[in-house]
């Protein structure tokens, strides 16, 4: 599968750095590189030139529309929508292991009334949980009861959390002037097609109407709803995220039209997903040997999607009662003993100085990032595009242990004509390669897959053994740039191997594809 | 006269619970339970019984054959 659009959307790539953005008379961050069109890594892109302030406003601090703000804010789902109206052919509603992390997934349901004291619980823990989203493990709309339940009571007893959910769309039409009523700022779609002739091979069945309808007629209800409910959140100036579920073979190539369709009725943000398909799961694709994208045909999907809808890149796909940043949960901290347990302070103060404290650091950071960004550009050497694996543990910066990342980010450097840009593309999840202060060697080729489409790998430290078994892959390890910001280390290290192929001492090699990781996130 | 619930299959995700015509349904014990006296099998509200077409689970909204079928009033 090839798309020919990537050619003609890199060449409008624009240079790196001058992203900085004033809003209301402060200088706000924009989003941590200037990806593909600026705007292909992330929602929030770099604000302001590409959408009102009002919208920047509500999108700055969200973790799932922004991808810096995802560094710095948290979010928490609760589990009090158990029930669905449809069957999807990758979800299997019947398993639930607490090692487990996707979407659909819940260890424990909620009331609205359990729901909204676990809120004001982790709100007070963690002050910069800024988003309450309630994402399933059903529907959110296929429980309107408790869903609007839990925000109206939310809205009364945490003002400044920001309210969110998430639906399959069939039943959105009924409830959009209930998610305007209850000032409902983001609702996330997942549209996985918009012709029903896909839309059979992925939806079994749909409960509408007091029927249950299966086949084509099934699929084109669904997509009229979704489209319908989508036009309206738009009328109405909802934000909307869609969410496509990528499956080979069946609706890779049909997402580029989904995502112009969604674009068209004003869909703020496109998240494009792997599909998720161990067979241990049960679900009816897992049974059927449906195989999951290798990470460079969700890479090519999502770049022809990147002249569309804006682009999301780092989704963990997390799961319907997670808690805390993406990419970390802290949901065994909260569940109902624990919270029953606890005397919950709700300190709007408290909150909101700390908030403020995030941000100043927020905006010190990408300061001295754009900083040390500009000092790293330099004029001229080969063109040249290629990714690079890197270890953090946030703060924007090369500051982890090769054996202690459970996910590497990645991130796509090109050079053209003298521009060289970054851009992040996506996350990898591995397992842990040090446990107790030992490597397990028998956990290498596992990394090594999952980051094989890369030319380097930029960490804090590394082991010898680890470091030679990657050299031996093809792939460079780089302490060199530890605790530096990543753009910067990108640049830097970009530069000295460009130099180094151009002194002819190492030869430019194109890398292979490598292997989405899936499942067993929270093992570690 | 009445569907039951399957209890060792039934994962309590409450779908069927307000689609019940006759409040039938309730929660118990973690999952959900039919109330034969009230069970209609939906006939004379709907075409099919809405337990078992808004179940996500198959086979896991059966007839109880303990009791005798539903005959709508004539």
């Amino acid at each position: 599968m090839t798309f020919t659009t990537e050619d003609s959307t890199l060449s409008r790539l624009k240079p790196l750095g001058g992203i900085r953005v004033e809003v209301a008379g402060q200088a706000a961050s924009g989003c941590s590189t200037s990806g593909g069109e600026g705007k292909a890594s992330c929602g929030s892109s770099a604000g302001p030139s590409d959408m009102p302030t009002e919208i920047w406003e509500k999108v700055k601090n969200h973790p799932c529309y922004s991808e810096e703000a995802h560094h710095h804010y948290a979010r928490m789902h609760v589990a009090v929508a158990p029930a669905c109206n449809i069957q999807c052919n990758y979800c299997n509603r019947k398993y639930d292991c607490s090692n487990e992390s996707r979407p659909g997934v819940v260890s424990q349901k909620l009331t609205p009334d359990q729901a909204v004291k676990k809120v004001l619980a982790v709100a007070s823990e963690i002050p910069q949980m800024t988003v309450l989203g309630i994402a399933g493990p059903g529907d959110a709309l296929a429980n309107p009861k408790k869903t609007f339940e839990t925000f109206e009571r939310l809205q009364q007893e945490a003002p400044d959390i920001k309210l969110c959910l998430s639906t399959n769309g069939l039943a959105l039409p009924d409830y959009v002037d209930e998610i305007v009523k209850y000032n409902v700022d983001h609702v996330t779609i997942t549209i996985n097609m918009v012709d029903a002739a896909v839309g059979e091979k992925i939806y079994p069945w749909i409960f509408y109407n007091h029927k249950r309808i299966t086949g084509r007629e099934a699929a084109q209800i669904l997509t009229e709803r979704q489209m319908l409910g989508l036009e309206m959140l738009t009328a109405r100036g909802v934000l909307t995220k869609i969410n496509s579920v990528l499956i080979p073979g069946v609706n890779d190539e049909h997402l580029i039209e989904v995502n112009r369709e969604v674009k068209k009725r004003g869909a703020f943000l496109h998240n494009i997903m792997p599909l998720i398909s161990e067979p241990e799961h049960g679900t009816v694709f897992g049974l059927t040997g449906q195989r999951g994208p290798s990470a460079q045909e969700l890479k090519e999907v999502q770049d022809a999607c990147a002249g569309g809808a804006n682009l999301m890149r780092h989704c963990r796909q997390c799961r319907a009662d997670a808690v805390g940043l993406l990419g970390e949960d802290r949901s065994d901290e909260f569940t109902q003993d624990k919270v029953d347990q606890m005397e919950v302070v709700y300190d709007l103060e408290k909150r909101r100085e700390y908030q403020t404290r995030v941000e100043t650091e927020r905006q010190a950071q990408h300061s001295a990032k754009e900083a040390a960004v500009a000092m790293a550009q330099t004029q001229g050497g080969l063109d040249m595009k290629l990714l690079v694996a890197v270890a953090t543990e946030g703060q924007g910066k090369i500051n982890q242990h090769f054996g202690h990342a459970t996910e590497f980010q990645i991130y796509e450097i090109n050079a053209t004509e003298g521009n060289i840009t970054t851009a992040f593309i996506g996350h990898r999840r591995v397992d842990l390669y040090c446990q107790g202060g030992y490597g397990e060697d028998e956990q290498l080729p596992s990394i090594v897959n999952a980051i094989n489409d890369c030319h380097a790998v930029l960490v804090s430290k590394i082991g010898a053994c680890p470091r030679d078994e990657l050299k031996a892959a093809g792939i460079e390890p780089v302490e060199q740039y530890a605790h530096e910001f990543i753009e910067h280390g990108l640049l830097s290290w970009f530069n000295d191997y460009r130099a180094r192929v151009a002194r002819g001492e190492i030869e430019y090699q194109a890398r292979g594809d490598a292997s989405i990781r899936q499942g067993a996130y929270l093992a570690a | 006269m009445a569907y039951k619930i399957v209890t060792s299959s039934c994962t309590a995700c409450s779908a069927c619970e307000p689609e019940c015509p006759n409040v039938a349904i309730v929660e118990k014990n973690d999952t959900f339970v039919i109330k034969p006296e009230k069970c209609t099998e939906c006939i004379g509200h709907f075409d099919e019984p809405q337990c078992v077409a808004a179940c996500p689970v198959d086979n896991t909204v059966i007839i109880d054959k303990n009791y005798p079928r539903y005959e709508a009033a004539a």
